[in-house]
């Protein structure tokens, strides 16, 4: 009957992502195959550009990646163990120096390029 | 509409969030409800009404008084730190027995809705803004001191008191409170953890209890679960998706 009530860390535990995804990097650019649902079919839709940043934290961790689409800017932010992520390619390592690349934010075209990791 | 409910005792862990199987991100609180035992019954015969008495949260022997001590004893249970009745059907009270934990799922069903019981936190002496959300005063206009008072209380010397009831500043929190209508998300029958969506009244390790809804009942409607869903009740979007139904099968 001494029931020892879990701790909140072994609840989380649970719901952390069974396949583990590659190891990437602030400044890298990946390509995120998003699984979405069509009526009954699943399909994964690819979406690709650099990882703005990336927020550590157990359960609730994430990660956002922006890219420019038609000349507009996107970025989306995933659950880092959502489901609804298949995979993840890393297609370049990038050099940054910033923990939190907001300031592409502001740069467009030539300037928005993140030099590549020798 | 069930006239009694079902109910259980539990302990508030904290919250988190957990993914449902759409994939859609929920946030939750945790309450851990396991080793809720049935202390007694309350009878027909003997009480005028029916009811369990559960108890949750062991305490040391050293700690129960002589009455309590009368209560568990009898039953081989230990001392429980939270005691609370929960009015059940005469049909329904033979199920409980008297020194046995209460079973998770046998009382409750993932994706249905619980009313969850607790005590609020407790946040001291607070003035009228915060209690009341009363607006304040302007900033200036050569306010002196007033910032953040609530006006005028009365009027003169008619009536010559303050109304009873008017809002002034008090003591905040640490109330029984009562969060209806929570979805209960799903059941984790090896930790004994209920995971309710939304957030729930108390501090974290604070004693809750947890009972089905009393207005909402039957099963919860999840985004992706059931068929009506992708239909849109609006007419004009209805059509709209008529015509793409048509298309489809060409495709």
């Amino acid at each position: 009957m001494s029931d020892v009530s879990p701790t909140m860390a072994a609840i989380e535990a649970r719901q952390l992502r069974k396949k583990p995804l590659p190891d990437f990097r602030v400044g890298d650019t990946v390509k995120v195959y998003v699984l979405i649902k069509e009526g009954e079919k699943e399909r994964s839709q690819v979406f690709e550009g650099v990882v703005m940043k990336k927020h550590h934290a157990g359960v609730r961790a994430s990660f956002a990646v922006r890219k420019v689409s038609y000349g507009v800017g996107v970025e989306r932010v995933f659950p880092l163990h959502t489901p609804r992520i298949d995979r993840i390619e890393v297609v370049a390592k990038g050099r940054v120096r910033r923990a939190r690349l907001y300031y592409l934010r502001d740069l467009a075209g030539k300037a928005a390029r993140i030099r590549e990791q020798e | 509409m069930s006239a009694l409910r079902t109910g259980l005792l539990g302990k508030k862990l904290g919250m988190t969030q957990v993914f449902t199987e759409q994939g859609d991100l929920r946030s939750v609180t945790a309450i851990h409800a396991g080793g809720c035992v049935v202390i007694g019954k309350r009878t027909v015969e003997k009480d005028g009404y029916t009811a369990v008495r559960l108890g949750y949260g062991e305490k040391p022997l050293r700690l129960a008084n002589r009455p309590e001590k009368g209560v568990f004893a009898p039953n081989g249970l230990a001392p429980q730190r939270f005691v609370r009745e929960v009015r059940v059907t005469e049909k329904d009270l033979e199920k409980y027995e008297v020194g046995k934990a209460v079973p998770l799922d046998a009382l409750f069903k993932p994706g249905t809705y619980v009313d969850v019981i607790g005590t609020s936190k407790g946040k001291g002496y607070q003035g009228v803004m915060k209690l009341h959300h009363m607006p304040g005063f302007r900033a200036t206009h050569g306010t002196h001191e007033f910032f953040r008072h609530g006006g005028s209380i009365g009027c003169r010397l008619t009536p010559g008191r303050v109304h009873r009831g008017k809002r002034m500043s008090a003591h905040m929190g640490c109330d029984r409170r009562t969060v209806q209508n929570l979805t209960l998300l799903q059941i984790l029958p090896e930790e004994n953890v209920l995971l309710v969506g939304g957030s729930v009244p108390g501090a974290k390790n604070a004693f809750v209890e947890i009972r089905n809804a009393t207005k909402k009942t039957g099963a919860v409607k999840l985004r992706g679960t059931g068929e009506q869903q992708e239909k849109s009740k609006n007419p004009m979007k209805a059509s709209k998706a008529a015509a793409g139904a048509a298309k489809a099968p060409k495709k």
